[in-house]
């Protein structure tokens, strides 16, 4: 895994006096599976900045960074997902040679034809990673998803980084 | 900050009873925000599931995500072994 260590200088200040501890999980937070998982339904979050074709970028300028949403359907083909995540401290490569590295649909509608997942949910999420203010991310938009994947019935969500 | 916004996605769906699994990058992150099940990967970031097109590997890291599902001593931090995957 990485660590502070393979980030450039820069960015290793940064996150060495950066107040994470200010933004921890209250303990014991822990929605329990309730079924199965392969009568579960799945849905993919992805913070790797990706969008569809026809939807608008993340908003590069904002400097505590974009907290909106794209809605991905699950029926779009992977790769023609366009990543515009504006971080310059990861290798932007591994996804643009294939999204399943930080978005694996592909990877999961072969779980759900084989019968290891239930079903995959209509809509995935994803989010530009580069939110350093995430009082609005907090307060307002991930709820947001979170009620509209409650809403859609999702038992389970898998989120991915880059 | 992408592990951040992950966390805080993470839980927000835990609000909302629904489980979650998710895999880190970067372990000092994800050791002070303590996310309900985490599965940490020995890749650089930007490779949340290794490889590019490596769709064996890929299925190996969600695999041992998905294990962690089962846990409920949240918080669980694991560690996917690449040994595991040879």
């Amino acid at each position: 895994m990485a660590t502070y260590h393979d980030l450039s200088l820069h960015v290793r200040l940064f996150m060495k006096g950066y107040p994470f501890s200010r933004y921890a999980i209250e303990p014991g937070l822990c929605a329990k599976l309730t079924k199965p998982l392969n009568q579960s339904r799945i849905a993919l979050v992805t913070t790797a900045g990706l969008r569809t074709p026809d939807q608008s970028g993340f908003d590069h300028s904002n400097k505590k960074g974009d907290s909106t949403f794209r809605e991905i359907p699950t029926s779009i083909e992977a790769q023609t997902l366009i990543e515009s995540h504006r971080s310059y401290s990861f290798d932007h490569l591994g996804v643009a040679a294939d999204t399943n590295l930080a978005f694996p649909l592909d990877r999961f509608r072969e779980l759900e034809s084989r019968g290891v997942i239930g079903q995959l949910n209509h809509r995935h999420f994803s989010f530009m990673g580069s939110i350093v203010g995430p009082g609005k991310l907090i307060e307002e938009t991930a709820p947001q998803v979170a009620r509209m994947l409650r809403e859609d019935g999702v038992d389970v969500a898998f989120l991915t980084p880059v | 900050m992408c592990c951040q916004t992950v966390c805080l996605v993470q839980a927000a769906l835990e609000r909302e009873g629904i489980t979650t699994v998710s895999i880190s990058l970067l372990r000092e992150v994800v050791e002070q925000l303590k996310p309900p099940r985490a599965l940490f990967v020995p890749f650089p970031m930007g490779y949340p599931l290794g490889e590019p097109n490596n769709a064996d590997l890929q299925h190996e890291v969600i695999a041992a995500a998905l294990q962690l599902l089962e846990r409920h001593d949240a918080p669980v931090l694991e560690k996917f072994n690449l040994i595991q995957s040879e």
